[in-house]
C-alpha cells in the first residue's frame, strides 16, 4: 500500500493515469516527466506554493491544456473526452463585472454538459442542482443575483454548480479559496460524501490539513519534491521545500525562520 | 390624447414601417445585446458598428448594396481583431480600439472623396428610420428570426461563456467556436439593422436595453424579455418625439433607449436601498 502506483493498480482501471507526462505553457514546461496515477474513490493533493505548477496540472488534467509530453488519459480516454463525467472547478479571478444571474441559474449550468446543446432537462437535473444548492447552504438566496453576494457565498455557488455535474471526478483548484472556516468543514464533507459515492478527487491546495485529508499527496515546487500517501509525504522537511521556506522543525510543529521568495504558503504545519 | 399617441402610426405609413422596423431591430438587439452585456463584449459591439461605415462607402462607390458592404466591412472587423490578438501580446482591448478608428477613419477619407456621398454619410451613421421599405422591415425580420433562432440553438454555451469561457470548455462546448458564433450574430445584427438606425445608433440599441434589462432581471430569458421592451419603448417613444418635435428619428430611439437606461438605474437605487434595510448582509 506504500506505494500509490500499486494501491491504483488493485482497481480494474485508475481514473486518471499519467505517464511522463510534462505540462506548461507554450514552450515552458513547468512540470516535467511526471508518473502518477489516480484509483477509483481515491483522493490526491497537489500542494504548493503560487506557481508550483499545481494549478497547470489541474488545466491538464481538464482537457485546457493540451500537454506538452508523455501520456495522460483520462477515465480511459483523453482529457475532455466524456466533459459530464468530471467536474471542474477553476480558479476565479474576481473582476469588477460579475453575472447579474441569479445562483440556481449558475447551478443549472453545471448540468449542460450531461444535456449537451438539445437535450431536455429533466427532473433528474432538476434534482441535482436542488439538491447541490442545498448542500452548501444557499437554499435561501437561491434566487439572488450572483453580483450581490459575497466572495464565500460566491465560491459557494460555483461549488455547488460542480456538485450539480455529480461527477465521477472531481478536478477542484482551491476549492476553499475565500471560504470560512464552517463553510470550509461543511464543503469538505460534501467532497468526502462524493467521493464515498465512487467519485475520485484532485484537489490543488495550499493548506496542509485538506491535503492530510486525501489518500494521496504530490508536493510541488515546478518539480514533483514528493509523492506518496498523504501521511508519509506531509512531513516537515518536505513541506518546507515545497513552499521554498527556511525553518526548522520543533517536534510536531514547523517554525518558520524565513522565507526564500514571497509565495503565500503555509505558516504551520501539524 | 390618443391621436397624439397612436396618430402618427395610423396616418402615415412611413411611421408604420418605421415602427415595424424598429421593433424587429429592437427583438435582434434584445438577443444579441443580452450576450453581449453578460459578457462584456460591449466594446466589440461598438468598433463591429463602427467597422461597417467603410464598408457601407465602397459598396456604394461600387454601386453594391450597402448591405453587402456592411457585411465585409464587420467581416474585416472580426478578423482583424481576432488576428492582433494572436499575434501580439496586446489586450484585445487595444486590438479593438485600433481597428476601430482605423476602420473610421478609413470610411471618412472614402466618403470625402465624393462629393455626392456627404448626404450619404449621415444616413449610413444615422440611419434613415422613416425611409425605410417594406422591404427592409421584411430582412429586419428575417434577421430577427435567424438571430432568435441561432440564440436559441446555442443558449447552453452562451450563457456557460458568460460564466466562464473555461467552463464552456470542460462542459463539451468549445469557447473559440462559439465566441466566433456570437461575433458573427453582432456582426449580423448591426449590418441589417444600419438602415434603421444607422451604424452609430445601433449600438446604443444594442447595449442600453440589455443593460437597463440585466439590472432587474436575474434569468436570462427575463433579461431578453425585458430588452426587447425597454427596446420597443425607445423605439416608439423615439419615433413619436421624431415624430411631433420633427427631430431625427434614430437619433430620438437611441436617446429614449439611453434615458431608459438611466431611468432604470435610478429605479434600481430606490428600490435597493428599500431592499437592503431587510437583508443588511448581503453585499
Amino acid at each position: 500500500m506504500s506505494d500509490p502506483a500499486m494501491s491504483a493498480d488493485s482497481c480494474a482501471e485508475p481514473v486518471v493515469q499519467a505517464r511522463g507526462l510534462s505540462v506548461g505553457y507554450s514552450t515552458d514546461a513547468i512540470l516535467s516527466l511526471l508518473d502518477f496515477s489516480v484509483g477509483r474513490g481515491q483522493t490526491l493533493a497537489l500542494v504548493g506554493a503560487n506557481g508550483s505548477g499545481k494549478s497547470t496540472l489541474l488545466k491538464a488534467i481538464a482537457g485546457l491544456l493540451r500537454p506538452m509530453g508523455g501520456e495522460l488519459s483520462v477515465l480511459g480516454g483523453l482529457p475532455l473526452a466524456t466533459p459530464a463525467r468530471v467536474a471542474y472547478l477553476g480558479q476565479f479571478h474576481p473582476s469588477g463585472f460579475v453575472l447579474p444571474l441569479c445562483v440556481a441559474e449558475v447551478v443549472r449550468m453545471g448540468r449542460f454538459a450531461a444535456r449537451g446543446l438539445f437535450g431536455k432537462f429533466g427532473p433528474a437535473d432538476e434534482e441535482a442542482v436542488h439538491e447541490a444548492i442545498e448542500a452548501v447552504g444557499l437554499s435561501d438566496i437561491a434566487d439572488t443575483p450572483l453580483n450581490e453576494l459575497s466572495g464565500g457565498q460566491r465560491q459557494r455557488v460555483f461549488i455547488a454548480q460542480a456538485l450539480a455535474r455529480r461527477a465521477e471526478l472531481l478536478l477542484l483548484d482551491e476549492p476553499e479559496a475565500n471560504l470560512d472556516a464552517a463553510s470550509r468543514t461543511n464543503t469538505r464533507r460534501l467532497f468526502a460524501e462524493a467521493v464515498g459515492r465512487g467519485a475520485s478527487a484532485i484537489i490543488a491546495t495550499h493548506d496542509i490539513d485538506a491535503a492530510a485529508a486525501c489518500d494521496h499527496t504530490m508536493l510541488l515546487a515546478r518539480r514533483v519534491v514528493a509523492y506518496g500517501p498523504s501521511a508519509q509525504v506531509l512531513r516537515a522537511d518536505a513541506l518546507l521545500e515545497t513552499f521554498g521556506v527556511v525553518g526548522r522543525a520543533e517536534g510536531d510543529k514547523v517554525v518558520v525562520v524565513g522565507r526564500e521568495h514571497g509565495h503565500e504558503g503555509c505558516d504551520h504545519a501539524d | 390624447m390618443m391621436d397624439f399617441l397612436f396618430g402618427p402610426f395610423i396616418h402615415n405609413e412611413f411611421m408604420a414601417r418605421a415602427l415595424a422596423g424598429g421593433l424587429l431591430v429592437s427583438l435582434s438587439c434584445a438577443v444579441v445585446g443580452t450576450f453581449v452585456v453578460l459578457r462584456g463584449l460591449a466594446f466589440i459591439g461598438d468598433a463591429l458598428s463602427h467597422g461597417v461605415l467603410p464598408g457601407v462607402a465602397v459598396a456604394l462607390l461600387l454601386g453594391l448594396p450597402g448591405m453587402v458592404g456592411a457585411a465585409a466591412g464587420s467581416l474585416a472587423m472580426i478578423v482583424g481583431i481576432g488576428y492582433i490578438t494572436r499575434r501580439s501580446s496586446l489586450s484585445s482591448d487595444t486590438a479593438i480600439g485600433l481597428l476601430f478608428v482605423g476602420m473610421l477613419a478609413l470610411g471618412v477619407v472614402i466618403v470625402s472623396r465624393s462629393r455626392s456621398f456627404s448626404g450619404d454619410l449621415i444616413h449610413i451613421l444615422f440611419g434613415e428610420v422613416l425611409g425605410i421599405s417594406w422591404a427592409d422591415v421584411a430582412g429586419q425580420g428575417g434577421a430577427a428570426l435567424a438571430v432568435s433562432a441561432l440564440a436559441f440553438v446555442c443558449r447552453r454555451p452562451f450563457l456557460l461563456l458568460s460564466f466562464s469561457p473555461e467552463q464552456a470548455d470542460v462542459s463539451g462546448f468549445p469557447a473559440k467556436r462559439y465566441h466566433s458564433i456570437m461575433l458573427l450574430m453582432i456582426a449580423l445584427t448591426v449590418v441589417v439593422s444600419f438602415k434603421t438606425v444607422g451604424t452609430l445608433l445601433v449600438f446604443g440599441l444594442l447595449i442600453a436595453p440589455a443593460a437597463s434589462a440585466a439590472l432587474y432581471a436575474k434569468k436570462v430569458r427575463t433579461m431578453m424579455a425585458l430588452a426587447w421592451i425597454f427596446g420597443a419603448l425607445s423605439t416608439y417613444g423615439g419615433l413619436l418625439a421624431s415624430y411631433h418635435l420633427n427631430i431625427a428619428g434614430g437619433a430620438s430611439i437611441a436617446l429614449v433607449a439611453t434615458l431608459l437606461f438611466f431611468a432604470a438605474l435610478v429605479g434600481k437605487r430606490f428600490s435597493s436601498t428599500k431592499h437592503r434595510t431587510h437583508h443588511g448582509s448581503t453585499a
